[in-house]
């Protein structure tokens, strides 16, 4: 076992995490705890399959495990936002909703074969020039499209949240929403549009894997990766550009024990498989004795708001 | 223009009315969905009341699987009250479930009393324990609780999964992975058919809502709740408080878990809890943190529950069916409490 081989294979487990992780950060640093990161990737995951199935066409694939994200993500905005619903519950509801609908649907695409036009379109892409550097360039840019999309999603939301106007003032509603109210913003109309965007890229997460990681529909595709994502978001400490490496490394963690045991080295996988969260603890509880603000969670995290409060 | 405002005290009638109406609009949008797939929705709404009411056998199924809920929401329903926000059911009925069947597995020949009783105990240790962690963390740093008893969940059911492929698995079982099976004194007695845990929820329902109302430590608690600036002007030892409730909470969740193992599985395995500790926490909401209405929400859940795995059967619904018109219920009774707790008043 090469090892190359095992850290491309990690981006490629980490992959659905980082868009599920990139989904819940937005999500988060909006205000919302959204619990139903699992739910959100299923819904994408089936109706991304379905639609690749039925049009052979991969934007369309995609758009459609985007929308039902979003989909998913609008019914939790109304509930927590409009209706003020309490946002653990919700996301939990949403979980609920979210596999049984996967389930329902997927019922008739056990045995269906992802398309050669999808196939070859999430084929491993040698980059030139990029491809070409020594050990990174094998690792980072001979990989799928999607791999690629995952680059640039955690980049594109990091400029999103840090550098633009638009991101100050979501970070704002995080910590404070009337405040940022306060100052003018439509915090409920921001609310639901990164509630939705999040939404969107945990369907996103869930599509890479029914139809580029494994790729076929079973029932419950995610095998608790969506559960995963949302440990993550507290290890990367809310940063999307730490979430690429925090995607991986997990990624990495995922398949590690499966590798270990061909070397019969005597680590039991189930022990393994508890280092994320015993990690995510650790970070968790660092965090909280530094009291850094900048790695902390947003402070209006799971409450939600009402201008009459004030 | 539209104004929200928050609503005084509404009457129990308005409430149960509203709950009632969303209910039915839940099982209106699922019967569209059930329509479109070509099933006659009001067939397989009877046919899930048959599956969980039809014969003795599955009215006995039902109840059992509406006593680990019950005593779970309780405990959730403790942490909630203090706007702790527990959500590491999961995690304490496993390491529940795990000391039980620690005791009940190294020493299968004590007296049945005995060791039921010692189940019990080290069930709640257990739990409490586990529960105790993340607010111990919380007390001292103010870690995040939610997110913090949520990855307690994980870590507790690795630990099982472990043990259950590992050092606990039977060697008898022909390289099955199990745990062993519990002996006869390990496992609760039936009063009525069904194993005596719906005594013990009974029991506590009322415990609970004794200690919650009537008690000083259940003022306190909610005194924490409603603001723990006033509770601390009172003089409550807030943190103390605290941290001995959330130990209740998660003994409460332990309880459950040593219950599930002893007499519905008679051993420990990964799938005892089986989503038990997110529900929980679901139906402990809905019953607006009320011990008597735990009963009740806790028993329309197992309905839906016991009617689900009954359609898959008769009518070759995939069980996913039930889920799908679980959350709906759940997303449609969440949406109305709004309109138990505002008002929207015309400008």
């Amino acid at each position: 076992m090469d090892f190359v081989s095992l850290l491309k294979a990690s981006i490629q487990a980490g992959t659905p995490l980082l868009f599920a992780t990139l989904g819940e950060i937005i999500t988060e640093k909006v205000g919302n705890l959204n619990l139903g990161v699992e739910g959100l990737m299923l819904m994408g995951a089936v109706v991304g399959f379905q639609v690749g199935i039925l049009t052979s066409n991969p934007f369309l694939a995609l758009l459609g495990a985007m929308l039902a994200g979003a989909f998913g993500g609008l019914i939790y905005a109304f509930l927590t936002v409009s209706l003020r619903a309490n946002q653990v519950v919700s996301g939990l509801s949403l979980t609920i909703f979210g596999t049984g609908f996967s389930g329902f649907m997927g019922k008739r695409l056990i045995g269906e074969v992802v398309p050669l036009e999808l196939q070859e379109f999430f084929k491993p892409m040698y980059i030139p020039v990029l491809g070409d550097i020594p050990f990174m360039g094998k690792i980072l840019f001979n990989q799928n499209i999607f791999v690629y999309l995952g680059y640039v999603m955690a980049v594109v939301l990091g400029l999103y949240l840090y550098k633009t106007r638009v991101g100050l003032n979501v970070r704002m509603i995080g910590e404070d929403p009337s405040a940022a109210d306060a100052s003018g913003i439509n915090v409920n109309l921001y609310k639901y549009i990164n509630i939705m965007m999040g939404g969107a890229l945990c369907g996103l997460g869930g599509a890479y894997l029914s139809l580029v990681y494994v790729p076929s529909w079973q029932e419950n595709v995610t095998a608790g990766r969506g559960w995963i994502a949302v440990a993550l978001v507290i290890f990367v400490t809310w940063n999307p550009y730490k979430a690429l490496l925090g995607a991986y490394f997990f990624g990495g963690l995922d398949i590690i024990g499966f590798r270990l045991q061909k070397f019969d080295i005597k680590v039991s996988q189930y022990i393994i498989d508890m280092l994320p969260y015993i990690a995510t603890i650790l970070v968790l509880i660092m965090v909280s004795i530094k009291g850094n603000k900048e790695y902390m969670a947003p402070k209006g995290l799971g409450n939600s708001y009402f201008r009459e409060d004030r | 223009m539209y104004r929200i405002a928050k609503k005084t005290e509404m009457d129990n009638k308005k409430v149960i009315i509203i709950r009632v109406a969303a209910v039915f609009a839940a099982l209106f949008t699922s019967g569209l969905f059930i329509l479109f797939l070509n099933h006659n929705p009001i067939e397989v709404y009877t046919s899930m009341l048959k599956g969980s009411f039809g014969s003795l056998y599955r009215f006995r199924e039902t109840i059992v699987k509406t006593i680990p809920l019950v005593i779970t929401s309780l405990g959730i329903l403790i942490a909630f009250k203090m706007k702790f926000w527990n959500i590491g059911g999961e995690g304490q009925i496993c390491m529940g479930a795990f000391m039980a069947s620690f005791i009940a597995l190294k020493f299968p020949e004590v007296p049945k009393p005995i060791l039921l009783f010692l189940m019990m105990i080290f069930g709640m240790i257990g739990g409490g324990i586990w529960a105790f962690i993340p607010a111990f963390f919380k007390s001292k740093f103010s870690t995040n609780e939610t997110l913090f008893t949520l990855m307690m969940n994980y870590i507790a059911i690795k630990w099982i999964t472990y043990l259950q492929y590992g050092p606990w698995k039977d060697e008898n079982a022909l390289g099955f992975p199990k745990i062993p099976n519990f002996t006869d004194n390990a496992v609760l007695p039936k009063v009525f058919g069904i194993h005596m845990g719906w005594i013990i929820a009974l029991a506590l329902v009322i415990i609970i809502y004794v200690f919650i109302n009537h008690t000083k430590k259940g003022y306190e608690i909610s005194v924490i709740g409603e603001s723990e600036n006033t509770a601390r002007y009172a003089g409550i030892d807030v943190k103390k408080t605290v941290l001995i409730a959330i130990f209740l909470s998660g003994g409460l969740c332990g309880l459950a878990g040593m219950i599930q193992a002893s007499a519905v599985n008679n051993t420990l395995s990964v799938e005892l809890s089986a989503g038990v500790g997110f529900t929980a926490i679901i139906t402990a909401w809905l019953s607006g943190l009320k011990p008597h209405f735990i009963i009740m929400v806790s028993f329309l859940f197992a309905v839906l529950t016991q009617g689900g795995s009954f359609i898959q059967t008769a009518f070759e619904i995939p069980q996913s069916a039930a889920e799908i018109l679980q959350g709906m219920v759940l997303i449609f009774v969440l949406g109305s409490e709004f309109f138990v707790n505002y008002k929207i008043i015309r400008r």
